[in-house]
Parts: C-alpha cells; structure tokens; sequence
C-alpha cells in the first residue's frame, strides 16, 4: 500500500519524536529556544566540515554541536553579556563560518536546501538505524539525569546545595541537545528541528499540570505531527518537513483552543 | 576524636570575593550534630553568603570548608519557579530526594499545608510557599539543615509555630541546623551558638555572650541587647506538654 521510503520516513519521524518530546519540555523549562536554534545552525558548520574531511555527518555535527555548547557554557561564566546576545554570537558567526567552508567547496554540488530543511523521504536504512540507536541511548541517559536535571532547573542553587551536581548534568543535557541534532538533522533539517523541540513540548504546557504529564503530551503532540504531517504531504505533495512542522503548529493551536473551552465550562 | 564525629560542617577562616569585592572574609565556625547555629548580622553583612559558604554552593572561596555529611536540606531565601514548569506541591516534595505518598504527607501535615498537595506551586501564597519549602527539606530527614530565613512572609502565629517545629525536628532527628533569623527573639532563646556578621565575624558564642559584647550593642543598638533580658521575663504564654507554645489570651 505505501512505498518503502514512506514507511521508512515514518519509521524515522516517530522515533524522532519519541526523543524530541522529552527534550522539548527542557528546553521550554529552561528557555532554551534560541539555545536550540544555535546548536541547529552551528549544525550547518558541522555539515561542511563532515564533507571537506569525508567523515560521518551526524559524527561531525555532534562533535561541532558540542564544541559549539561548551564554548557556551565556558563564555556565559566569564564575560558579562547576556545569554541571548551570547547565543547570537555564536549562531549567526558558526553559520556563516559554515556558508564560506561551502563556498570554498564549490567543486562539490552541494544542496543547501536539503540542509535546511531535511528530506525525510531520503531515510535510508543506515540513517533508521541512527535514529533508534542513537535515540534510545539519547532516552536512557536522559532517564538517568533526570531526577538532578530537573531539580536544577527548578532551582540551581538548592539542586548544588543538596548535592545534586547541577555543572555536570547541564553539561551532559547540553551534549544530549547536540546529540538530537546530529541525528535529526538529514531529515527535518537546520532550521526545522527546533520546531520539531519547541512547538509539541509548548503544546503540552497549554494541557499540563506537572511535569511527567507534560512529557508525555509532548511525545503525543510530536507523534500525531509526524503522522499528520507526513500523510498530508502525501496527499498534498507538499514538501514533507515542513508539513510536519505545520502540523505540529496546528495541533498547537487546537491546545489553545480546549484551554478556552475549558475555561469556559469551569465558569 | 569523639567530639569530632558529631561536627557536621566545618568552616575554617572562609571568605568569597565577586569582582574584587569581599562578601565575606574569615569566616570560622562549626556546626554539630542537634546543634543550632544562627548567623544574624544586617543587610549586606554576608548571611547569605556564609550559608553558601557551607552549602559549598560558592567556588573559588579562600580558606576551607570541611563537609562531613552529604544528607542536606536547604531552604534558600529567594526561590523563583518559572511559569514555563508546571509543577505541583506534590511534584516538588519529590525534587531531591525519593519519598513515599506517607512521608509527604507527613511533612506537610506538620507544616500545616496539607490541604495544599495538588495546588500549582506558583498559586501559593508567600506564607504558604515557605512552609512547603519547610516540609520538603524536614521530609527528607537530612543530617544538615540549612534554613536562610524560613518563616518570611508566615503569619505571626504560624512563625512560632514554625520555630517550635524546627527545634522539635533538630531534637528528633539529631540533624544540625545553620540558621539565618532577622529575629532577635528567636535567635536568642532557641539558638546554641550565634554568629554575628558584618562583612566578617563580629562576634560570636552563646546568645548570652553575644547579647553582652559591645560590638553587637554597636551592630544592633542599645536596644537589641536587652532583647535577651525582655525574652527572658516574658511570660505572656505557656508551654504545653509536648513543649508547643499555648498563648494567653
């Protein structure tokens, strides 16, 4: 009934929702937006260097991605400029170091579309396997930190006091974030992955009151964008990434919505 | 040596500077085991800072703090909970530490927020926030409690209570406590030993000794040292059996 590539591009966009949904909720705790809209566009440096050196794309994307937060880390703990202005410094000058690496590659047709924003309908098998693989490591370990991790976004000081060793798992957050980007970014691409983080996980927040309940919503919302999404684009012939994203706005929306109807009937 | 089991913090001539500004400096003391230590002094005088100092929530301090316990419970002055998290009462109990629905109940109970379990912990009043502060740092039984200001914002009624019960825990569990009062009341009849700060220890013994040094008359005024005296002849309430205050009416 479906091709292959769709039933892989399912496959793909499912499991990486399962991982986005969790993270998303931090992100949005921790007003991490731009923060993930920095790692995504320093992605595209990662890009250029994985093909200038013939090495793995997602390997070299986690690596650049990872550099790129812990330069972060280290900056906003010795000047004294604002996080945004920092993560703006470091997004926009990581790209365009990126867009002149790809200049000096004009031997190699190179497609900055399918940069920006993925192809999902290009998953291949080796690219599932990442995707499972690498997000269930990505799952575990959040699983693992999450106790210290959430006591210190509620408060760093009383998660150090109490021996909760704050430093460490931002630290390890902050490679998580890189890692989702690393293997997300063949098939939703640099500028649509933060959607991917930020718009279920906002969702959630409009239906949720305490946190795992939002974790879950969050999953939901990213796997019914997925499907809805994709099976649209099917139908539509519209460009599969984006309609996922559109989906997941629209779902958004609808949240906004029952919080309204709700309200009213509790009057 | 046997002394030494019961010390749970030790700080020896600690001191923390931020941007070439000491906050505090050469800052000793200790605290033991069903002790409690207050740290009075005024605005700016490093209360805070000092707290921190033991918590080891500061970095590159000068001198050394020894920890001797890992099991701590630290109210903070300020605690800001962002609207981006949903988070219930019952959702915040649990934050550090693994407990059951009974021992949550429990704690809350004796703070009198028992009613509150399933609110949103930003609907809360400031009263009632510090006394779910209170709950979720006794319901973890820690060795160590660290209480910077813990009865801000409670109603007058509430704070005495709250103070009976922060003694009535430090006896019960045998925990240690290192606490931050503007009240000198408080301070003098229910403390062990006093710290009084002002950029640097000023003074410090037992709220008797304190009360009679001429740089905490300095500090505080004429009037603060009779404090002790006024407490002391104060008879407008009386003590129940289980040592809780009944108050004359």
């Amino acid at each position: 009934m479906f091709d292959d590539f769709f039933i892989r591009a399912l496959a793909a966009g499912l499991g990486l929702a399962l991982v986005t949904g969790p993270l998303g909720c931090f992100v949005i705790w921790r007003r991490l937006s731009f923060f993930a809209g920095t790692l995504a566009h320093s992605a595209l440096l990662g890009v250029t260097l994985a093909i200038s050196f013939d090495i793995n794309i997602s390997f070299s994307v986690l690596l650049v991605s990872s550099a790129i937060a812990l330069i972060l880390l280290r900056l906003q703990k010795t000047t004294k400029l604002p996080g945004d202005a920092l993560l703006g410094l470091l997004a926009h000058s990581s790209l365009a170091i990126g867009l002149v690496v790809i200049g000096f590659l004009s031997y190699i047709r190179f497609d900055i579309m399918g940069l920006l924003f993925g192809d999902i309908l290009a998953v291949n098998k080796k690219d599932l396997l990442v995707i499972w693989v690498g997000g269930a490591i990505i799952l575990l370990i959040l699983k693992i930190i999450w106790k210290p991790l959430f006591a210190s976004t509620v408060n760093y000081e009383l998660a150090e006091a109490e021996g909760m060793q704050p430093e460490k798992v931002n630290i390890i957050f902050t490679i998580l974030m890189a890692a989702i980007i690393a293997i997300s970014i063949k098939m939703v691409g640099i500028l649509l992955i933060t959607g991917m983080l930020i718009i279920p996980a906002a969702m959630a927040r409009n239906l949720a009151n305490n946190p795992q309940q939002m974790v879950v919503l969050s999953i939901i919302g990213g796997i019914l964008a997925v499907l809805v999404g994709l099976f649209s684009s099917m139908q539509f012939n519209s460009a599969s990434g984006p309609s996922i994203i559109t989906a997941a706005l629209l779902l958004f929306i609808l949240s906004f919505l029952k919080i309204n109807k709700l309200r009213q009937l509790k009057k | 040596m046997k002394e030494n089991n019961n010390i749970l913090v030790k700080l020896e001539n600690t001191g923390v500077q931020v941007d070439k500004k000491w906050l505090v400096r050469g800052v000793s003391f200790e605290i033991q085991r069903g002790k409690i230590v207050t740290l009075i002094g005024p605005n700016g005088s490093g209360k805070t800072t000092t707290a921190k100092l033991a918590l080891g929530i500061h970095k590159n301090i000068e001198g050394k703090v020894h920890k001797f316990t890992n099991k701590i419970s630290y109210v903070p002055q300020k605690i800001s909970i962002d609207w981006t998290l949903p988070l219930r009462v019952s959702d915040f109990m649990l934050l550090t530490e693994n407990l059951t629905t009974n021992e949550i109940d429990t704690a809350l109970d004796l703070t009198g927020v028992k009613h509150l379990k399933n609110n949103d912990l930003r609907n809360l009043s400031g009263g009632e926030f510090q006394r779910v502060l209170i709950a979720r740092a006794i319901a973890k039984k820690p060795d160590l409690l660290v209480l910077d200001e813990p009865v801000q914002g409670v109603d007058f009624k509430g704070e005495i209570a709250l103070y009976e019960l922060i003694k009535k825990i430090s006896e019960k569990l045998g925990c240690g406590i290192l606490l931050i009062s503007h009240d000198l009341h408080v301070v003098m009849s229910a403390t062990d030993y006093v710290v009084c700060l002002n950029g640097h220890v000023c003074c410090s013994g037992t709220p008797q000794a304190v009360a009679n040094d001429s740089k905490y008359k300095e500090l505080f005024g004429d009037r603060a040292s009779t404090i002790l005296s006024v407490y002391e002849h104060d008879h407008d309430h009386t003590h129940s059996t289980d040592g809780s205050i009944e108050t004359k009416k």
